[in-house]
């Protein structure tokens, strides 16, 4: 199911916790899991769930309840956008409008060639950075003006 | 101990109590929708926000610890704000179809906005709405109507052992689901109906049944598993619409498993038998009572004039009342016979004449919470007593260290400290190396029947394991399962179990079969004793010419269904009193009474603790049926017997257990004059190894449509262990022929780590292995 690179990352963070206790390592896994497979498929999170030896549904939780584990396919670059409020009052909202528009798709829709995923993100703790978006969830761009998206899309698209 | 105040009332309460605690215990009712007493505390609902001097702002009675001088309010005026402002977003979101909600009447979420809601909402944006689950055919779904209040997801968890459902999603999207399409397949399921406090969860095979209010509330007690669980059932126009748990912390708490609660859905199908009827001439005619009773007594008047007494014997099922039991037993004697029985499955009954007592758990249901060391021997634990199998998995977190031998092993939903697989002829081997360890290790001297035996085996690592954990136990615990009474060495196992149990200075039970196993040695109903005769098994063996046969459906419920037909083939009289017309039986019967279910007779169970629970009838008779101990009564007069004049149930009742009603501990007990154990063959075949599925275990559950749509009522696979497959040449999934001595049977191959090497698993009781015959013995299998 995954690869064995990524089955030794889990396995490095199951050591960090006590032997009784691999579930502290969910959040991990499931992060490197989504990292190997671009998305976690419900068979994906079953797998982890049987690695960890926790109840499917426990893990399900977890990956449901944070935004930047995917459920569904993404595009090869997630763009997510703060919109929360520091990030609103800074011309978040207007970023992500001004993406919207560029890319011709919503919040959660994928660009028709496969490219590009719009999400809409909470707080990413760098609020007097704003407007800040995140792409694939580990690059973070700070005060995003239109011409600083353009450049971004622009660079994205190579 | 910590002094608190609540509501101007003084009181003092333990160290650790939480405020909602504290408040019950003086009276004052808290309003709270996820907290419950059986649960772990999550206190996310907040309806039970009270005033806490001193604190800044309520504060949730369910999570708040006592501490010393507290003084709580729990109707100021700032609590009851609290209380209507958590109850206005409560229903927020709840959808206003109470008339169509089954829940309606019983609903804590209806009862509190009474007195917590608003007359209006001020809420006019859009409400959400969640999809409904399918949770299987036991559960029904209205996900819109759930306050996410968790007691379900808490109750899989920790009550059941697998957590099957959860939260998923977050915020105002959070809603409970089970993995993806999964449906909730655990045999205590049916709880998280009673938990709900919306109308989320209600219950599927009783969905717009009745309203509650509608229904009387009847008490009963459960038929089905050795615990007796207490009942209420709900009865709308002499009809059983629904049967809930009553709490009774000494026995069932306040769960019931799917068995106790679905069950009632068996007791009105098409197939109910409500007239006598007799065969004439190979056809069936439906007849009254005098005809058919007038035919009995001369069948069986005849039969014992030309053959004797001892050609007429009678088998009586263990879920069948103590009276029910006595007065089949007091026919048979009557007539001069000594062949009655009621242990249909087991299959060793060299102990009969050798027992001090009835067979029990050697200690009460509500002592297992204080044990710390647990040996169980032989059973499907958890299917075979699921509320027994709970209160074993919480004692387990309190630190009870369980240890099982077994020749097949199901997941338990608890950690098992040592887990010891080996196949049915190995079993006292293992058991005896246990033994050998605690004698190597211990003080105390073993007896000397055991000697030869012990010196035979060889302790090995398992063994020592659990002599070692039995060892450093201060409360110990040794319990037979049903699958080791039932094995063809059972009273080897027995003594060498209780002899463990002594070695290790604990206590030894048998945790029972069925309702009345403890209640059927009671009323005699045991071929030794006053008059002794043939057991349930020498009655197939050789066979007799007349049987009465009590609440069994002989393919299922015997140890050998091969011979059972047989036998009933050949004899010149079979009659039946049951309360179902059985497909099966319609060949060799002939005669059928209709006797009644346990709701609609009165009685009395044993249960594995001892304990008697008598019961009254809840519904009028169906047709023409009786209760059985009414048509034993009368068939014992109509034979000219003595002694047959009891005026009611109580009074057969007074007869078996004298005026005070109860089991005299006198009459408990496991212990048997044993005779030295010598070393066993070892099988060399394939052994089948038979459990009997939660759902077949007797002709009520076996007729429960909802409970026969379960996962655990699928139809039987022969499982075998992936070493044992390769060496059989199988995959799993294969169909494949099962043969036994008396015949065979056709079913598909699954891989079981947990069955025995050179073993295969196969359930008995169901129709597509029956013509298998005996539950123990070799087996071959072969690919078609």
């Amino acid at each position: 199911m995954l690869s064995p690179e990524s089955l030794k990352k889990i396995d490095q963070e199951i050591a960090k916790y006590p032997a009784d206790q691999k579930q502290s390592a969910s959040m991990s896994a499931l992060r490197i899991a989504q990292q190997e497979k671009g998305w976690l498929a419900n068979e994906t999170i079953e797998f982890v769930a049987k690695y960890l030896g926790m109840p499917p549904v426990a893990v399900y939780e977890v990956a449901s309840f944070y935004n930047m584990y995917d459920l569904a396919p993404v595009g090869a670059r997630k763009i997510t956008v703060c919109t929360n409020l520091p990030c609103a009052l800074s011309g978040g909202v207007h970023a992500a409008e001004y993406i919207k528009k560029k890319l011709g798709i919503d919040f959660n829709e994928t660009t028709a060639d496969g490219k590009f995923t719009l999400k809409e993100g909470e707080c990413m703790g760098a609020c007097g950075d704003a407007p800040v978006l995140l792409v694939n969830n580990h690059q973070m761009c700070s005060w995003m003006t239109e011409e600083k998206i353009d450049q971004l899309l622009a660079d994205l698209q190579k | 101990m910590l002094e608190i105040e609540i509501d101007g009332k003084q009181l003092q309460v333990s160290d650790g109590s939480t405020v909602m605690e504290a408040a019950a215990t003086v009276g004052a009712y808290v309003p709270h929708f996820c907290y419950h007493k059986k649960l772990s505390i999550a206190a996310n609902c907040r309806m039970c926000l009270v005033q806490v001097e001193k604190a800044p702002k309520p504060l949730p009675a369910c999570a708040t610890p006592v501490t010393n001088g507290m003084k709580v309010w729990t109707h100021s005026e700032q609590a009851v704000k609290a209380q209507k402002g958590v109850m206005e977003f409560l229903l927020i979101n709840h959808p206003l179809d109470c008339p169509v909600c089954d829940q309606g009447g019983e609903c804590q979420l209806q009862d509190l906005s009474v007195g917590y809601g608003g007359a209006q909402s001020r809420y006019e944006e859009e409400k959400r709405v969640v999809g409904n689950k399918n949770l299987g055919p036991l559960v029904s779904t209205d996900m819109t109507r759930c306050i996410n209040c968790t007691r379900c997801v808490r109750f899989t968890t920790e009550i059941a052992g697998l957590m099957e459902l959860g939260q998923a999603f977050r915020g105002e999207h959070a809603e409970i689901m089970p993995f993806v399409e999964k449906t909730v397949d655990s045999e205590l399921s049916g709880n998280i109906i009673d938990l709900c406090p919306v109308g989320a969860l209600t219950s599927k095979p009783f969905r717009f049944a009745a309203r509650a209010w509608e229904m009387s509330r009847r008490k009963s007690i459960s038929p089905h598993d050795s615990l007796g669980s207490n009942l209420i059932v709900q009865v709308k126009h002499d009809v059983v619409k629904r049967v809930l748990p009553l709490e009774n912390e000494a026995v069932n708490e306040c769960w019931l498993s799917d068995k106790d609660r679905f069950s009632y859905e068996g007791l009105n199908g098409e197939d109910r038998l409500k007239r006598p009827m007799v065969k004439q001439g190979g056809a069936w005619i439906e007849t009254d009572w005098q005809t058919a009773m007038d035919y009995v007594v001369r069948g069986l008047k005849g039969i014992r004039a030309d053959h004797g007494p001892e050609s007429i014997g009678a088998l009586g099922s263990p879920h069948s009342t103590l009276e029910e039991l006595f007065l089949l037993q007091s026919v048979v004697r009557g007539l001069g016979s000594g062949n009655v029985d009621f242990r249909l499955r087991q299959s060793d009954f060299s102990a009969d004449g050798r027992m001090k007592g009835a067979p029990w758990l050697g200690m009460s249901v509500s002592e297992i919470a204080g044990l710390d060391r647990l040996l169980i021997v032989g059973s499907f634990f958890r299917k075979d007593h699921p509320l027994v199998a709970q209160r074993v998995r919480q004692a387990v977190k309190k630190g009870l260290k369980v240890s099982a031998i077994n020749p097949a092993f199901d997941d338990w939903q608890f950690a098992l400290q040592n887990q010891l697989c080996v196949s049915p002829s190995e079993m006292s081997a293992a058991l005896a190396k246990v033994l050998k360890a605690l004698v190597e290790q211990g003080s105390a001297a073993l007896s000397p029947e055991f000697q030869a035996l012990v010196d035979s085996v060889q302790v090995d690592e398992q063994a020592l394991a659990i002599a070692r954990s039995l060892g450093s136990g201060r409360r110990v615990a040794v319990w037979m399962g049903n699958y080791a009474v039932q094995h063809q060495d059972g009273v080897a196992l027995h003594a060498l179990a209780s002899e463990i149990a002594r070695l290790s200075g604990g206590r030894f039970g048998v945790l029972g079969e069925a309702a009345n196993s403890v209640g059927g040695y009671l009323a005699g109903a045991v071929p030794f004793g006053a008059v002794s005769g043939k057991n349930a098994s020498e009655m197939l063996s050789t066979p007799l010419k007349a049987y009465v046969l009590l609440g069994i459906e002989p393919e299922f419920d015997l140890r050998d269904a091969v011979a059972a037909r047989k036998a009933f083939g050949a004899a010149e009289m079979v009659v039946m009193l049951s309360a179902f017309k059985f497909e099966e039986a319609l060949g060799y019967a002939d005669v059928m009474l209709p006797v009644s279910p346990f709701t609609e007779t009165g009685g009395a169970f044993v249960n594995c603790e001892g304990r008697t629970q008598s019961f009254h009838p809840v519904v009028k008779n169906t047709g023409d049926s009786r209760p059985a101990w009414k048509v034993l009564r009368v068939l014992g007069e109509a034979l000219g017997l003595g002694n047959f004049d009891y005026e009611s149930v109580d009074a057969v009742r007074a007869q078996i257990l004298g005026a005070s009603g109860s089991v005299d501990p006198f009459r408990l007990s496991n212990d048997i004059d044993i005779e030295p154990l010598n070393p066993a063959g070892v099988s060399q075949g394939l052994q089948r190894v038979a459990d009997i599925p939660i759902h077949f275990a007797d002709p009520l559950v076996r007729r429960s449509a909802p409970l026969q749509a379960t996962k655990d009522s699928e139809a039987p696979f022969a499982r075998i262990s992936p070493a044992t497959l390769k060496t059989l040449g199988l995959n799993a999934g294969d169909k494949v022929v099962v043969r036994s001595v008396s015949g065979s049977a056709t079913v598909v191959v699954s891989e079981d780590e947990g069955v025995a090497a050179g073993c295969v698993r196969l359930a008995a009781a169901h129709s597509s292995t029956w013509a298998l015959g005996s539950l123990n013995g070799e087996v071959s299998v072969e690919r078609i």
